[in-house]
């Protein structure tokens, strides 16, 4: 319960930052791509200001024998880059410079009352269940052959 | 056009730096929000998922706290068409899902890291949105 309580806190706090910052607003996102346009630099401060309080926080906290509410850090551990991150990410770039929304500005949106958000919401979570379907059919065929 | 805003930009993004720190610091995990989403939507225990939900409802009523504290509802403009947010969602979906993560995981927490798959991950996205941004603005759109 404890767990869950400090979850909805940091989330609540993750997507006040989220609001704040701008980054739940297509407009401003599209515009700091937009260098050849009606460029919009805000992103690259929350991104700095972000990485700061992180780089900092992590090290502090990393050098703990653990977190206070887990047995252990669960850190990613691979190293290699392989066609699959890499296509994944530019893939998802293109995505976000569609639509205007990433993962983190298009959930707090979704408290904001408005369709678009929820239209977002929805193509995201078909495009991630088709890509968990894909490689379900694949393990399976890969088991039967 | 939207307005520059340094200031609260930078004031958000430590807001968030703070969130990603204490997740770590307190549930030992990295604040990456796909990978949260799609934990959430897969067939992972119940106890895998209940910490993901809290945290997606935290980020779902901030808005509404932010509303209470100062009084007015945060303002967004989306100038993408529904079949733009459709069609960029699906991508956004795929995209994470064979990625390994988005803004949060990698732009944040790996590159925070110094992870190198972070690292190129993000290198890699923020040119393609860029690209993307450039093509549907300018060569399409112009």
């Amino acid at each position: 319960m404890t767990k869950i309580l400090v979850s909805f806190l940091i989330g609540l706090l993750f997507g006040t930052g989220i609001v704040i910052s701008g980054m739940a607003n297509p407009a401003k996102i599209l515009n700091f791509f937009d260098i050849a346009g009606t460029w919009d630099p805000s992103l690259a401060f929350v991104m700095g200001g972000a990485l700061v309080v992180t780089a900092i926080g992590y090290r502090l906290v990393l050098a703990r024998k653990h977190p206070l509410l887990a047995e252990g850090f669960s850190l990613p551990t691979r190293r290699d880059l392989d066609a699959r991150l890499l296509g994944g990410a530019a893939v998802f770039g293109i995505g976000w410079g569609i639509a205007g929304f990433c993962p983190g500005g298009g959930i707090p949106a979704l408290g904001l009352g408005r369709s678009e958000p929820i239209i977002f919401f929805v193509a995201m979570l078909a495009g991630m269940l088709a890509v968990k379907l894909l490689e379900t059919m694949r393990s399976r065929t890969a088991s039967a052959t | 056009m939207t307005e520059f805003t340094p200031l609260t930009s930078a004031f958000g993004g430590m807001l968030i730096g703070l969130a990603v720190v204490l997740l770590m610091g307190s549930l030992g995990r990295i604040a990456g929000i796909s990978g949260i989403v799609g934990t959430l939507f897969s067939s992972a225990p119940a106890s895998e998922k209940s910490w993901r939900a809290a945290f997606l409802v935290g980020m779902i009523v901030a808005p509404t706290v932010l509303f209470l504290i100062t009084g007015t509802m945060p303002v967004i403009e989306v100038p993408p068409t529904t079949a733009m947010l459709v069609i960029g969602g699906v991508l956004v979906g795929i995209g994470v899902s064979f990625g390994n993560g988005c803004t949060s995981g990698h732009g944040v927490c790996g590159m925070a890291r110094l992870s190198g798959r972070s690292i190129a991950a993000t290198l890699t996205f923020m040119a393609t949105t860029a690209a993307t941004v450039y093509l549907l603005r300018h060569v399409i759109g112009g």
